[in-house]
């Protein structure tokens, strides 16, 4: 790890503090009693295992959209997709899991599976627009999810749907393709595994392979990728489906870890949220986890103070705005760092000249 | 000695990443005077220039403007005190007119609307009034960067700058516009604007300049009248040693047709002929020259060359292989190296580290990658061993290429180019924006590519350069090919000027030597 990265972890703390002082003094601005609501905030997702557990099983689909859209990105690629995708890649594992019959630990891989499969499907449709006739992918994406939005829902309500169930749900799935709990107690499922695995696969793919490297390129400057022989539009292409690929896997793992039955009848958000992940992480695969636990801790501390207090959980929304927007300016802090450079420089440069003095002497 | 208009006092300028881009600099210039910063690649002109344009801050350091104490923290402010700068690299809005270039930002209005009609006047009046002659409707995507220099000019006098500071503009130049340039400049200063010159053409430095600076280093290390030093003068203090300016070729032995293009017709997007009937071969231990003045289809040649530009007649074939249907890729893999004309543009990813830029056109090959991972030891070894014989100034190899200064880049590209033993090389402007120590490595290295066998096919606006480094040249008019010398030390330079502007030709027969089988 090198300086400069040092010095964006510490950027990126110190914008999420600065957004938790603004957080607070709006906290005691609209609360009759701030205290308990701040400490409901901050140190409410650590007060029981179950809700530490809370947060870590949110920051799952958190860390697979992050990942999805983080190889997107990576490639220059604005698809907005993975929502959508991991809604299909739910579908998906929710078919699987109700038609087939099979032992235990097959069940749930031919499940995710086949999700990230479809999720590759569908955000290969406006990667392809783009290379055949240079559509915007950033446009096709959001239409696409509500294509997949509706379809998903379709299935599940016409094919799918338990009528013995007081609620628009499913039948329950096959227990054989259910992720089990991790730890006792907690909704905690081996799905967390999945996801690290993910992030370790990402990172080197990324930063490791031929084919991330080829991904970089097109992102930083795909006339140069084009010039130097790089096929842009492969690359325009196997981003968007690998992005697909991984949204539509956290969706079918969501699925079989957190539920016994499809009860969506909206998309999630897993995907929007995705977008703020990646942009926390800086496009960083290694990154994500620590910014998609980050967005879950506010996101479950913020519950925990709106059931107990005064506070609107809304709070949090606000708090995510300033983070991000401290995040993503580029020249916070930059004076700061360039001091602590320079004065070191200016030494040097002083030693020199006394040296060079004493050569003309 | 005139009156001095401006100082810059004891400046010291640090990078973030730790770079000391300038030392401690003294640097004066006097009302209506030329005045020549000259400096090896990554001496600190350029940053130097970017502090008095307010792009950059000092670290440590004063500005005087008559001697009054002003701080410059914004470009809007350095042009509120009358200084403009031309960049090393062009900052115009490519999609939008020339007019609307020019008054950018300080558009003229009617009743609160963009008044397009006052701009263009502006633009005429400006261009009149300078001799800098430009139409005010075109799009400047498509100009020719001799002309977006004049659009840079113009903007920075419509914003009303007295102290003007162009970094490297010949090095884009064709020398009849540079010719222009020269009396362009010239018509400036004696309207009482003062100039500040960055080039590492020493002959121009001579030419035009009244008092020339030299860095070296991040520090200035002499001031002098131009007519009181030599241009070797100029070059031992830039280097540290002399220059050797005159080029060794050993007789050359040459081997078989290696590029052979036939009959070729290009027609543009916009329906402009711009190639009619190219045909001529390049053979292995040969450099062809190509001169002409820019925008005469040398560019297109090259990109349809290269695979960069398709949907021509014609044949073009490299070591006996057609390549009109191979990809980029493909033709890359037929031993083809191409330095391009903008290294911006195509030749870098500047947000890349040096070392992803290094092996672009290689990284997927066997010798680079493991199985699935990539051999980033191997990547990082090639790379340094490219920085130290390129002498790219850098602090590692992970260094980022947009912290490079301009000749560094170039250097990444060239190395980049020479180092996959190609058989066939474009190089497209190899030299632009590199100091003279350096061109003399890469003309070296060009003749050295050349002995071992590789054709070479040199674009160059620069006439020293392609009548020094090419054996044998053809000259571009007009889209077509008007004249071709096997020997380049028959032809001198007035000759080829007449050709170039297209006021001689040569008859089919002599043209027609240029192909072989
Ligand atoms: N934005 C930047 N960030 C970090 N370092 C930089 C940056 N720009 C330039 N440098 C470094 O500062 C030094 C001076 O660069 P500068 O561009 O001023 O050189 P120059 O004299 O203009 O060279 P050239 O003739 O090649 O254009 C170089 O070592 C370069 O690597
Ligand atoms: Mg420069």
């Amino acid at each position: 790890m090198n300086k400069d990265n040092i010095f964006e972890i510490f950027r990126t703390l110190m914008a999420i503090v600065i957004s938790l002082i603004l957080a607070f003094i709006i906290i005691f601005f609209i609360s009759k009693q701030p205290y308990v609501a701040l400490s409901k905030f901050l140190l409410g997702p650590l007060s029981k295992t179950r809700y530490f557990s809370n947060v870590l099983e949110m920051a799952i689909p958190l860390t697979f959209t992050g990942l999805a859209i983080c190889i997107m990105f990576k490639a220059n690629q604005f698809n907005l997709g993975a929502e959508g995708a991991f809604f299909m890649g739910a579908v998906t594992a929710t078919i699987i899991g109700i038609k087939f019959s099979l032992p235990g630990l097959i069940h749930p891989i031919l499940a995710i599976v086949c999700g990230g499969i479809i999720g590759g499907i569908f955000l290969f449709i406006p990667a392809f627009l783009k290379v055949k006739w240079n559509a915007n992918e950033l446009v096709s994406s959001l239409m696409l999810n509500y294509v997949m939005f509706y379809l998903g829902i379709y299935i599940v309500n016409y094919y799918l749907r338990d009528s013995n169930a007081g609620a628009m749900v499913s039948y329950k799935l096959k227990t054989t393709a259910l992720l089990p709990n991790l730890i006792p107690k907690t909704r905690l499922h081996y799905g967390i595994l999945i996801a690290i695995l993910m992030i370790i696969i990402t990172y080197f793919f990324l930063f490791r392979t031929k084919w991330g490297y080829a991904i970089r390129m097109v992102g930083f400057n795909s006339k140069f990728a084009i010039y130097s022989g790089i096929n842009n539009k492969s690359v325009i292409l196997y981003s968007q489906i690998i992005g697909g690929i991984i949204a539509g896997i956290g969706g079918a793992t969501e699925l079989l870890g957190m539920y016994s039955r499809f009860q969506w009848q909206n998309l999630p958000g897993y995907g929007w949220d995705g977008v703020i992940v990646a942009i926390l992480s800086r496009n960083n695969p290694v990154l994500v986890p620590i910014a998609a636990f980050f967005l879950s801790y506010l996101r479950i501390g913020a519950d925990l103070m709106a059931r107990i207090t005064d506070v609107p959980s809304e709070v949090v929304s606000v708090i995510q705005a300033l983070v991000i927007m401290l995040v993503a300016a580029e020249s916070f802090l930059a004076k700061w760092k360039h001091r602590v450079i320079a004065k070191k420089a200016i030494e040097e440069i002083k030693a020199e000249e006394v040296n060079m003095n004493e050569q003309y002497i | 000695m005139k009156n001095e208009i401006l100082r810059m006092e004891n400046i010291t300028k640090i990078y973030s990443n730790g770079i000391t881009a300038n030392k401690g600099v003294y640097f004066s210039i006097c009302e209506s005077e030329i005045h020549a910063l000259v400096g090896e690649n990554g001496a600190g002109k350029s940053t130097l220039m970017k502090i008095l344009f307010g792009l950059e801050q000092p670290d440590d350091g004063e500005i005087y403007l008559n001697n009054s104490r002003i701080s410059i923290t914004s470009p809007s402010l350095a042009i509120k005190n009358g200084i403009g700068m031309v960049h090393q690299h062009f900052m115009l809005v490519p999609s939008l007119t020339v007019a609307e270039n020019v008054v950018l930002g300080l558009e003229p209005r009617n009743k609160g609307f963009f008044d397009y009609k006052k701009a263009v006047a502006i633009t005429e009046e400006l261009a009149q009034k300078y001799n800098l002659f430009v139409d005010p409707n075109s799009i400047v995507e498509d100009l020719p960067v001799g002309m977006k220099q004049k659009i840079e000019i113009l903007k920075a006098l419509y914003r009303g700058a007295k102290i003007l500071i162009l970094d490297e503009p010949t090095a884009v130049l064709t020398p009849q516009e540079t010719v222009e340039l020269f009396n362009q400049l010239m018509h400036l200063k004696n309207s009482g604007h003062t100039i500040i010159f960055i080039s590492h053409k020493l002959n121009e430095v001579k030419q035009i300049s009244d008092r020339v600076t030299i860095m070296r280093n991040g520090r200035n290390v002499g001031v002098f009248n131009t007519s009181d030093v030599s241009e070797n003068d100029i070059s031992r203090l830039m280097v540290g040693r002399d220059v050797v300016f005159k080029l060794d070729k050993n007789i050359k032995k040459l081997g078989k047709t290696i590029l052979n293009v036939k009959n070729l017709n290009y027609t543009s997007e916009t329906g402009k002929k711009v190639l009619k009937n190219i045909s001529f071969s390049v053979r292995g231990g040969e450099i062809l020259g190509i001169a002409g003045v820019e925008g005469n289809g040398q560019r297109e040649l090259v990109e349809i060359i290269t695979g960069l530009r398709n949907y021509y007649e014609g044949e073009i074939v490299i070591d006996n292989i057609r390549i009109n249907n191979l990809s980029i890729k493909e033709i890359r893999e037929l031993g083809t190296s191409h330095i391009p004309e903008d290294r911006m543009v195509y030749g870098v990813a500047a947000q890349g580290t040096i070392e992803e830029n290094i092996i672009s056109d290689r990284f997927y090959k066997k010798e680079l990658n493991h199985r699935i991972l990539m051999n980033i030891k191997k990547v990082s070894d090639i790379s340094k061993d490219l920085i130290k014989e390129y002498k790219i100034k850098c602090s590692s190899s992970k260094q980022k290429v947009s912290m490079l200064s301009g000749g560094n880049i170039q250097k990444v590209v060239v190395a980049r180019e020479f180092s996959s033993n190609p058989k066939l090389l474009i190089a497209d402007q190899p030299t632009r924006g590199i100091d003279i120590g350096a061109t003399e490595f890469i003309h070296k290295k060009i003749i050295q590519l050349r002995d071992s066998g590789t054709a070479i096919l040199l674009v160059s606006a620069d006439l020293n350069e392609i009548l020094e480094v090419s054996d044998s040249l053809i000259v571009m008019y007009g889209g077509e090919i008007v004249a071709y010398f096997d020997d380049t030390a028959n032809v001198t330079e007035e000759e080829l000027g007449m050709y170039m502007l297209g006021l001689k030709r040569q008859s089919h027969d002599e043209i027609g030597r240029v192909i072989y089988e």
